[in-house]
C-alpha cells in the first residue's frame, strides 16, 4: 500500500460508480462490490489512487462498477497487467479482480509468478466453481463429479487448491472469505491489501443462475477452526484438512515485496552511447 | 599493391575454435582504424561446439549488405563446413587459406576453381605458449587485410580478453604476431584502400542494441521480457541501460504475460516495449488487439526469424509482414515500421515509440536476424526530436471521456492518480466515456476514430527511402533495402537507372505518398524474403502499382544478394 | 477471521442511536441497490416496491436522526457501527434475490429483515448496563415491531407466488 494521505469521511457510496450491474440479482459479486467500496472506505484511499484490474468473467465486470481507476483487459492476463502497473506506479494502490476460470485455468501460469514474484498488490479471485460467463462449463475449482453440457456426468478430474498452490508458490498474504459476509470480507480485504507484498484472497461467491445448489455455502462455509499463522509449515498443515470452507486469513508472511529500485536518473542519453563508440 | 575498397572474408571453425571471436576482433580492430564494416556469424545447430563461420565485409564506404562472393577464406578446420555452401560463396578469385590438418576441404571450395594456400595454424599454435590456432588465423587475417601491424589488434584483444588476465593477452598478441609473420609470403593481390578521415564519430553495434537505443531516446522506460531467438539481445542491452535512465525492465513468465505488463505499465503512464520473435508475436496478437481498441500505446519489436513456427530461429527471412499488419482479429489499424539497417534500428525504434505514444496506438517494429544480429560499424546517429508526447488530460472536470472525439481522432488520456479522470480501459467496445456498448453508432464511431487518427495523420518524409529517379523501381524493405541500393549502384553503371523505394511504415498504408514516388516509374520489382510473396500481395491489395510487375521473392535462410537482384533487372527485357 | 468486533459496541445512548440510525441508512441503500437491479433486468413492479421499501427505511432513519437531536448521529455511525461477520440486520439478503421474484418475495426479505432488527434491539435490552440506553432500545424494539406488522399487513395484499414464478423459457446468454 503507498503512503497516501487518507480521507477521513470516505464513504463506501465514494468508491461506487453509477453504472449498473449485469450481474443476475442474487450474485455473489455484488456483495463483494459491497465488499470493495466498504474496504476502499476504511481505507480511506482516495478513488483515483486506485487501479482495479480484471481480466474476463462475470466477477471482471467489478472494476467499471467502481468509481476507481480500472482495466479490464483480456481473459487470464490481470496479473500481468497489474505487474507491468505497480511496478512502473508504485504510488498506486492495485487491487486485482478475477474468478476461478480466469484466474486458476488460463490465468494459472500468472499466478503461479505473481505469487513468486511477490509484487505488492491485492489479488481477488471470485471463485464460484463454474464458468459463469460462458454458461456453465466446469473450472479448475468445480466438483469431479458436477455434471455439465462439456463434461456430462463430471470431469472425473480432481479440482485445483488455490490456497496451496498460492502458499508454495510464495504468496505473502492468503486468506479465503465468504460474499455472504460482506463486512468480515471487507476487512479481509482491507488487511490484504495494508499488507505488503503479494495478498491473495478468494473469495466464495455463488453463482445463482448456474449453480444454484451453491445457496448452500452458507450453510457449509464456518471460521477456520486454527488461527492465522507466519508459519508456512503451520498454513502447510492446515490446508491438509482444509475443507475449501475454511473461513479467515490463513497465512501472513514477511517477504518483503519486489519493487525494482528505480534510480532517479537524469544521466545524459549519451552515457548509454559510450559502449558503441569507437 | 593493389587495394580493393571492399574486402570481404569468411572465417570457419569449429568445436571451440573460437571462429566468431576472430571475426568480432577483426570487425573491432578495422573499425576502430576508420574502415566501415559489416558482420553477421552463420552457425550449426549445436549450443557449443559447433561450425561456425564469421563472415565479415570492411569497406571505406557504409556496407549494409554481404558480398556475393567472398575475397578470403581462413578454414581454423573444415569440420561440417559442408553446411554453409549455400552461404559462404567462394570463387575462383577466393584466396582459399587451410590448416592442413583441418579436414577436407569441403565440395564448395574444391568444386570453385579457388585457390588454396596452406598454413599449419594448429602446429603454430603449439609453438606459442598456450597458442590457440584461432588468434594466428586473426594475425594471417589482419596481414592479408593489409593492417599495417600486428600490434594494432591488441586494443581489441586485450578489451576482450580482459577478464581472462595478462597470460592470455601475452599468448594471443603471440599468436597473431605469429600468424601476421606467416601470411607475409602469402600473394592475395589485394589490400583494402586506406579508410577516408571519417570526421563523424562513429559507433560499433549490433542492430538488436541499436534498437534498444533508438527506444530508449524515443521515451521508452519500462520493458518486459521473455527471451526469443534472435530477439534477446535488444531485451539484454535494454535491462541495464534502462535502469541507468531511470527505467525498469522485469522478465515475464511467458510472451502472453510481457505484452500484458507493457499494456498495464503504459496505461499508467510509462511508454513501454517488448522484443520478440515470430511465435511470440502469435502469442502477443490478442494482447496487441487490446492495446488497438483500449488505445494504449506500446511498441513490440519482432526480430524475424525463419518461418512458419519454430522455423529457422538463426536466420532471418520477412514472413512476418502478414501477421504484423493482419494478425489481430476485427479491425484494428494499428502500426507498423521496418529498419531497413543496423544504423537505421535507431531511428526506426525511436520513431515507432514517438509515433505510439502521440497516436496512443500499437507499433510493431519488423527488424530481422540479420539486422538484429549483425555488427556493423556506421555513422554516429544524429539526435533527432522524435520523443514521444503522449497527449495526457490532467485537469478534468465534468465527466471523462477516455475516448471523446477529437480533430485528430487523439482523446487526451487520463493516467491513475489523476483526479476525476477515473475510467476503465476495456477491450469491449465502448463509448465515448469508456462503457462498453454494444450500439452500432458507438461502435462505428470508435473505428472511425481509431483509423482516421492514424489516416490522417502526417508521417512525413521519414514514410520511406526513396532513392533515385530511375523508370524502373525496385520496391522492398528492411534489410533488403541494402542490397537493392548496391544493386541499383551495379545497375547504374550499366546504364540502367533504378529508383529504389523501400517504405519504412509500412501501416497504415500511405497510397497517395507511393504514388508520388512511382511516378513516371515503367517497370517495378518488389523484392523480398518470403515464400508467399506477402509484401507482394500487400502492395497490390492496397495500392495502385502502376506499371508493370515482377515479383522477386525467395524464402530464407540465404540472404538475397545484390548479385541476385542485380541479375533479375538486368534479365528483365 | 479478521479482527473486527462481530457487533459493534454500544456503550452509551449516542452509540444506540448512532446504530439503529446506521441500520436504516444500510437498509435504504440495500433496497436501492435491489431496485437498480430490478431495473437493470427488466423487472418494473419490483423496481417500485424496493425504491417504496427504501423511501420507508429512509423515513424511519430521519425519525431517528430526529431522535437524536443536536448530535451528529450519521458521523458517529461511521465510526462505530461496524458489523462483523454478516451484514447489518436490515439489510435484505442480496443473495435472496433473483430477476423474476415478484413483490411478495420482496415483502418477505424485508420481513426477514425487520424481525433481524427486532431481535437486535430485544437483545440491547437484555444486555445493556444502561438505563437511558435500556430504554431507547425498548422504543426501537417497539418501533421495529410495528414495521413487521407492516410487512404483514402488506404481505396479505400480494398473493405467494406459483411454483412456476422462476420460470423462463429463454435460455441463459453469454456476453463474452
Amino acid at each position: 500500500m503507498s503512503g497516501v494521505a487518507t480521507r477521513s469521511t470516505a464513504k463506501p457510496a465514494d468508491y461506487k460508480s453509477d453504472v449498473n450491474a449485469i450481474w443476475c440479482p442474487g450474485c455473489g459479486d455484488y456483495h463483494v462490490l459491497m465488499s470493495f467500496t466498504r474496504a476502499f472506505a476504511q481505507l480511506g484511499l482516495p478513488p483515483e489512487q486506485i487501479v482495479v484490474v480484471s481480466g474476463i468473467g462475470c466477477s471482471s465486470r467489478i472494476p467499471a462498477y467502481t468509481n476507481c481507476y480500472g482495466f479490464h483487459g483480456v481473459h487470464g492476463r490481470s496479473l500481468a497487467l497489474a505487474a507491468g502497473l505497480k511496478v512502473t506506479r508504485p504510488d498506486l494502490t492495485v487491487v486485482v479482480a478475477s474468478g476461478d476460470g480466469d484466474g486458476y485455468s488460463i490465468g494459472g501460469n500468472h499466478f503461479l509468478h505473481a505469487c513468486r514474484r511477490n509484487i505488492d498488490m491485492t489479488y481477488v479471485v471470485m471463485d464460484n466453481h463454474i464458468y459463469g460467463m460462458t454458461k456453465g462449463q466446469p473450472s479448475p475449482t468445480t466438483e469431479p463429479e458436477f455434471d455439465t453440457a462439456l463434461a456430462p456426468g463430471g470431469t472425473g478430474v480432481r479440482p485445483f487448491h488455490p490456497l496451496v498452490v498460492a502458499l508454495a508458490s510464495g504468496a505473502n498474504f492468503i486468506a479465503r472469505c465468504f460474499s455472504g459476509e460482506p463486512n468480515e470480507t471487507a476487512n479481509v480485504l482491507a488487511e490484504g491489501i495494508g499488507h505488503p507484498g503479494f495478498s491473495f484472497i478468494e473469495i466464495l461467491s455463488p453463482c445463482v443462475t448456474f449453480r444454484p445448489d451453491e445457496r448452500a455455502w452458507k450453510e457449509r462455509v464456518h471460521p477456520a477452526p486454527v488461527a492465522e499463522t507466519s508459519d508456512q509449515g503451520k498454513a502447510a498443515r492446515r490446508l491438509m484438512t482444509d475443507d475449501g470452507f475454511n473461513l479467515g486469513i490463513l497465512y501472513r508472511g514477511n517477504r518483503a515485496p519486489f519493487q525494482p529500485a528505480v534510480s532517479k536518473s537524469d544521466i545524459d542519453l549519451s552515457e548509454l552511447e559510450k559502449d558503441f563508440e569507437l | 599493391m593493389a587495394t580493393s575498397p571492399s574486402i570481404s572474408l569468411a572465417i570457419l571453425g569449429s568445436g571451440g575454435a573460437g571462429a566468431l571471436t576472430t571475426g568480432d576482433m577483426l570487425l573491432e580492430t578495422a573499425s576502430a582504424a576508420g574502415w566501415h564494416g559489416l558482420y553477421t556469424r552463420t552457425l550449426g545447430p549445436q549450443i557449443r561446439g559447433g561450425e561456425a563461420a564469421g563472415l565479415l565485409r570492411l569497406a571505406v564506404h557504409p556496407v549494409e549488405c554481404l558480398p556475393d562472393q567472398f575475397d578470403l577464406l581462413v578454414g581454423i578446420d573444415w569440420l561440417n563446413a559442408h553446411r554453409f555452401g549455400a552461404e559462404i560463396k567462394v570463387g575462383p578469385q577466393t584466396l582459399v587459406i587451410s590448416d592442413p590438418r583441418g579436414g577436407d576441404l569441403p565440395p564448395m571450395i574444391t568444386e570453385s576453381g579457388a585457390r588454396v594456400v596452406e598454413v599449419p595454424m594448429k602446429d603454430m599454435a603449439k609453438a606459442v605458449p598456450n597458442g590457440r590456432p584461432n588468434m594466428i588465423a586473426l594475425g594471417i587475417a589482419s596481414r592479408l587485410l593489409g593492417f599495417g601491424s600486428a600490434e594494432q589488434v591488441s586494443a581489441a584483444i586485450t578489451r576482450r580478453l580482459a577478464e581472462k588476465g595478462a597470460a592470455a593477452i601475452e599468448a594471443s598478441l603471440a599468436g597473431i604476431k605469429s600468424g601476421f609473420g606467416a601470411a607475409e609470403g602469402i600473394a592475395f593481390g589485394t589490400q583494402l584502400a586506406p579508410p577516408g578521415a571519417n570526421a563523424a564519430r562513429r559507433w560499433l553495434l549490433s542492430g538488436n542494441e541499436a534498437t534498444g537505443l533508438g527506444a530508449i531516446r524515443g521515451g521508452v522506460r519500462f520493458a518486459a521480457a521473455y527471451p526469443i531467438t534472435p530477439a534477446t539481445e535488444v531485451l539484454e542491452w535494454l535491462a541495464p541501460n534502462l535502469a541507468k535512465v531511470g527505467g525498469t525492465l522485469l522478465q515475464a513468465e511467458d510472451e502472453l504475460a510481457a505484452i500484458n505488463m507493457i499494456i498495464g505499465a503504459s496505461y499508467g503512464g510509462t511508454p513501454s516495449l517488448t522484443a520478440t520473435s515470430g511465435p511470440g508475436l502469435s502469442l502477443m496478437v490478442e494482447a496487441l488487439g487490446l492495446a488497438t481498441a483500449a488505445e494504449i500505446p506500446i511498441v513490440v519489436v519482432d526480430v524475424m526469424r525463419g518461418g512458419p513456427s519454430t522455423g529457422i530461429p538463426t536466420k532471418s527471412e520477412q514472413g512476418d509482414l502478414n501477421i504484423a499488419v493482419y494478425g489481430m482479429h476485427g479491425d484494428a489499424p494499428h502500426l507498423v515500421l521496418a529498419p531497413q539497417s543496423v544504423g537505421d534500428c535507431v531511428f526506426t525504434a525511436q520513431w515507432a515509440t514517438y509515433l505510439a505514444e502521440t497516436l496512443q496506438a500499437p507499433a510493431i517494429i519488423l527488424s530481422d536476424q540479420f539486422m538484429g544480429q549483425s555488427r556493423a560499424a556506421i555513422a554516429r546517429p544524429a539526435d533527432l526530436a522524435f520523443i514521444g508526447a503522449r497527449t495526457m488530460a490532467t485537469e478534468i472536470s465534468g465527466t471523462y471521456n477516455r475516448h471523446a472525439m477529437a480533430t485528430n481522432g487523439v482523446s487526451p488520456m487520463a493516467i491513475p492518480g489523476t483526479r476525476d479522470g477515473q475510467y476503465t480501459a476495456d477491450g469491449l467496445t465502448h463509448s465515448e466515456r469508456g462503457t462498453p456498448t454494444s450500439g452500432a453508432a458507438d461502435h462505428l464511431a470508435q473505428l472511425d476514430k481509431r483509423r482516421d487518427k492514424l489516416e490522417q495523420f502526417d508521417f512525413g518524409d521519414h514514410w520511406a527511402s526513396v532513392e533515385g529517379a530511375g523508370d524502373t523501381a525496385i520496391l522492398t524493405w528492411g534489410s533488403l533495402t541494402g542490397a537493392a541500393r548496391e544493386a541499383a549502384g551495379r545497375a547504374a553503371a550499366d546504364g540502367i537507372d533504378i529508383r529504389i523505394v523501400a517504405p519504412r511504415l509500412l501501416a497504415p498504408v500511405q497510397p497517395r505518398r507511393l504514388a508520388a514516388a512511382l511516378a513516371g516509374v515503367k517497370r517495378i520489382m518488389v523484392v523480398e524474403q518470403t515464400h508467399g510473396g506477402q509484401f507482394h500481395k500487400y502492395l497490390r491489395a492496397h495500392y495502385d502499382l502502376p506499371a508493370p510487375v515482377r515479383a522477386f521473392n525467395r524464402p530464407g535462410p540465404l540472404p538475397i544478394g545484390t548479385g541476385e537482384i542485380h541479375r533479375a533487372i538486368t534479365e528483365w527485357r | 477471521m479478521s479482527k473486527a468486533p462481530d457487533q459493534p459496541k454500544v456503550a452509551g445512548l449516542n452509540d444506540l442511536l448512532a446504530v439503529a440510525y446506521q441500520i436504516e441508512i444500510d437498509a435504504v441503500e440495500r433496497y436501492n441497490l435491489l431496485a437498480d437491479q430490478m431495473e437493470t433486468h427488466n423487472n418494473p413492479e419490483l423496481v417500485r416496491v424496493f425504491r417504496d421499501l427504501a423511501r420507508a427505511e429512509g423515513i424511519h432513519g430521519e425519525e431517528i436522526r430526529r431522535l437524536a437531536g443536536d448530535f451528529d448521529v450519521a458521523a458517529h455511525a461511521r465510526k462505530i457501527a461496524r458489523f462483523g461477520r454478516a451484514d447489518s440486520p436490515e439489510e435484505a439478503a442480496l443473495s435472496d434475490a433473483h430477476y423474476l421474484m415478484t413483490p411478495w418475495h420482496a415483502l418477505q426479505l424485508s420481513l426477514a429483515g425487520e424481525k433481524r432488527a427486532l431481535a437486535y434491539f430485544t437483545s440491547i435490552v437484555g444486555t445493556a448496563k444502561d438505563a437511558k440506553v435500556k430504554a431507547m432500545a425498548a422504543e426501537l424494539v417497539e418501533e421495529e415491531a410495528e414495521h413487521v406488522n407492516l410487512v404483514y399487513r402488506l404481505l396479505r395484499r400480494y398473493p405467494a407466488p406459483t411454483e412456476s414464478w422462476a420460470e423462463d423459457m429463454d435460455p441463459p446468454v453469454s456476453q463474452e
